[in-house]
């Protein structure tokens, strides 16, 4: 019988022939990744007491979660982690300014390829998926054992099958594609499951967008998600990763636990919001009325990278954001930063009145850099949208597409991208 | 379990409903407190700070499906341990939550019945080995579902780390070995 991809990979990490659903199987970790939190894991490998981690160049550490330091408190844990990487001799390590968030860094600095097992202690760590490598979130005490052991336990996940076909309408994109999905399937539809997104719309889509799918299918529980390994995505690889490209696919007969077809013309017929505070809270944008919103974030490991920033720049172009609104931009790597610089994007964004912050988490952890206080509401690119999650427990966040965002903060509420940009109208933009 | 036992009892402190995430368990802004036992301090702190203000040594907590969704912070993880709960019963847990709980040496328990009957100031009676719940205010017994032997194994060591440090002491026949 035909393998999933999720099937196919475990298979192979684990040295099997062939594996099956609930199998409990103990692969090979071929890349171990962490952020900040590489300190707890720190302590607990020290506990452990083997002395070295198991192959240090298997292990990426990227400062994202709190950059710049904003306090004494992660200055120090910062520098913890930096003398562990010397004193373990850790090969690819990003500090702050060097890198960005990780999910970006990682496939855009080469370390992802097809057919890799990748463990992050992130939960967004499936956004991986995107470039065919079985990624997925574990914590921090878990990763010491996997930088003690290279292995890891698995339990071989069911697959639901998503199939898109169809053409996204004006402002439609891959963010409100997976949000229809969470809000169709719910907060734990994808629990301990692999998700595999297929179909043409998928097949035409960029690789960035493709990132927003396996990125948010967290949000439904999934343990991996997956979109194709095809020419679009090789093309993104190529000049990155010098090793051999293995196109691993699902099998044609590899067995699902359930397939979900969209068409995402009739689907999806105007943007997708999550509401307060659940991510699976999915409502059309009409329904909700009128929403003022406080601050607009453009950013994160779901929507900072460059389309999102053009789509965002096309819009406010020769605007400015509405007096009760902060518009805040953050690019989600140095290398987006530089491009979106030198594109003019982000000359635009801020002649409009944008601050843009450095590539990092930035709010959407509830840290530093756009705390909400009480009262206040934000549309936001970012991935969660819980209760208290982006500062006081009395604020809101809507979810929505880089589009939305850029559109609402123009409009000083939630606002349809065509309430801005009127179709017939050419682009202010100038490059 | 340090003294190995796979049995607990405790008093349920309160019963949550579906998709209690981990922002809730544990804030974002907390998360650079890495000391496990500091975790303890902001447990629930948003949403129901008064959970923790009545909490004993070996409470209970149950709440219904997917409890633990969202972040991979283990400090969620971290600070009900070190609250001092005794275990989470719930009717599904998240999977990073999960993992991260029995890692900690925290037991997860998972029962749709237990979640759905049991209310707060309940006795409770868990057999972990036995896949049994025992509710002893209402008298009444419901199965969980079994607890993975690998699972077991971590729990009954207290946790990954002390599970891994067994190991390797043992491989390195060093009867007392120094950490760094």
């Amino acid at each position: 019988m035909g393998m999933t991809l999720a099937e196919k990979i475990l298979a192979r990490a684990s040295g099997r022939e062939c594996v099956f659903p609930d199998q409990i199987v103990i692969a090979r970790v071929d890349l171990a990744m962490s952020h900040e939190n590489a300190d707890l894991v720190r302590k607990s490998f020290l506990e452990i007491g083997v002395g070295r981690v198991w192959d240090r160049s298997k292990i990426v550490i990227i400062f994202d979660h709190r950059v710049p330091a904003e306090s004494e408190k992660t200055a120090t844990t910062h520098k913890a982690v930096r003398e562990f990487v010397a004193a373990q001799g850790i090969e690819h390590f990003y500090d702050v300014g060097r890198g960005g968030i990780c999910h970006q860094v990682l496939p855009e600095e080469g370390h992802v390829r097809p057919g890799m097992v990748i463990v992050g202690t992130d939960s967004h760590t499936t956004t991986h998926g995107a470039f065919g490598a079985f990624a997925t979130g574990i914590g921090a005490t878990e990763m010491a054992g996997v930088w003690t052991e290279g292995t890891l336990w698995f339990k071989v996940p069911s697959t639901l099958r998503v199939e898109a076909e169809g053409e996204f309408r004006p402002w439609i994109s891959a963010k409100d594609l997976v949000l229809h999905l969470i809000g169709k399937l719910g907060a734990a539809g994808a629990d301990y499951r692999a998700v595999e997104f297929d179909g043409a719309t998928i097949r035409h889509m960029s690789v960035a967008s493709r990132m927003v799918l396996t990125n948010l299918a967290m949000e439904m529980g999934a343990k991996v998600a997956f979109t194709p390994v095809d020419e679009i995505l090789l093309d993104y690889l190529r000049p990155r990763v010098p090793e051999k490209l293995d196109m691993i696919a699902a099998d044609p007969d590899a067995c699902y636990e359930r397939v979900i077809r969209l068409d995402v013309g009739e689907d999806l017929r105007e943007p997708q919001i999550a509401c307060p505070h659940a991510v699976d809270r999915v409502q059309p944008l009409s329904v909700l009325g009128e929403v003022p919103v406080h601050q607009a974030v453009l950013g994160s490991c779901t929507n900072g990278r460059l389309e999102d920033l053009e789509v965002a720049a096309r819009i406010v172009a020769g605007r400015v954001v509405h007096a009760r609104t902060r518009l805040i931009v953050i690019p989600a790597s140095q290398r987006i930063y530089r491009e979106a610089m030198r594109l003019g994007y982000l000359e635009t964004l801020v002649a409009a009145g944008a601050m843009i912050n450095p590539s990092g988490c930035g709010p959407c952890v509830g840290v530093h850099q756009g705390i909400l206080a009480a009262g206040e509401t934000c549309v936001s690119s970012t991935n969660r949208n819980f209760h208290g999650r982006m500062g006081s427990k009395d604020s809101f966040v809507y979810l929505a597409s880089p589009a939305v965002v850029a559109a609402s903060a123009i409009a000083g509420k939630l606002a349809h991208p065509e309430s801005i940009v009127k179709e017939d109208q050419p682009c202010l933009m100038e490059v | 379990m340090p003294d190995g036992s796979m049995k607990l009892r405790g008093r349920v402190r309160v019963v949550l409903g579906d998709n209690i995430d981990t922002d809730i368990i544990y804030p974002g802004r907390y998360l650079n407190i890495t000391d496990r036992e500091k975790t303890a301090e902001h447990l629930f702190e948003l949403a129901y700070p008064e959970i923790r203000a009545g909490l004993q040594a070996g409470d209970f907590i149950v709440a219904g499906k997917n409890f633990g969704c969202g972040s991979s912070r283990e400090q969620a993880a971290a600070a009900l341990k070190f609250s001092g709960v005794g275990a989470v019963i719930a009717a599904s847990f998240a999977r990073i939550f999960f993992r991260n709980a029995i890692n900690l040496g925290l037991a997860a328990v998972v029962s749709t019945e237990a979640a759905a009957a049991y209310s707060a100031g309940d006795e409770i009676e868990i057999d972990l080995v036995a896949g049994q719940i025992h509710n002893l205010t209402q008298g009444r017994t419901f199965t969980s579902a079994p607890l993975d032997p690998r699972a077991a194994e971590l729990l009954a060591a207290g946790g990954l780390v002390p599970y891994l440090k067994h190991k390797y002491m043992q491989q390195r026949r060093n009867p007392c070995p120094t950490t760094a």
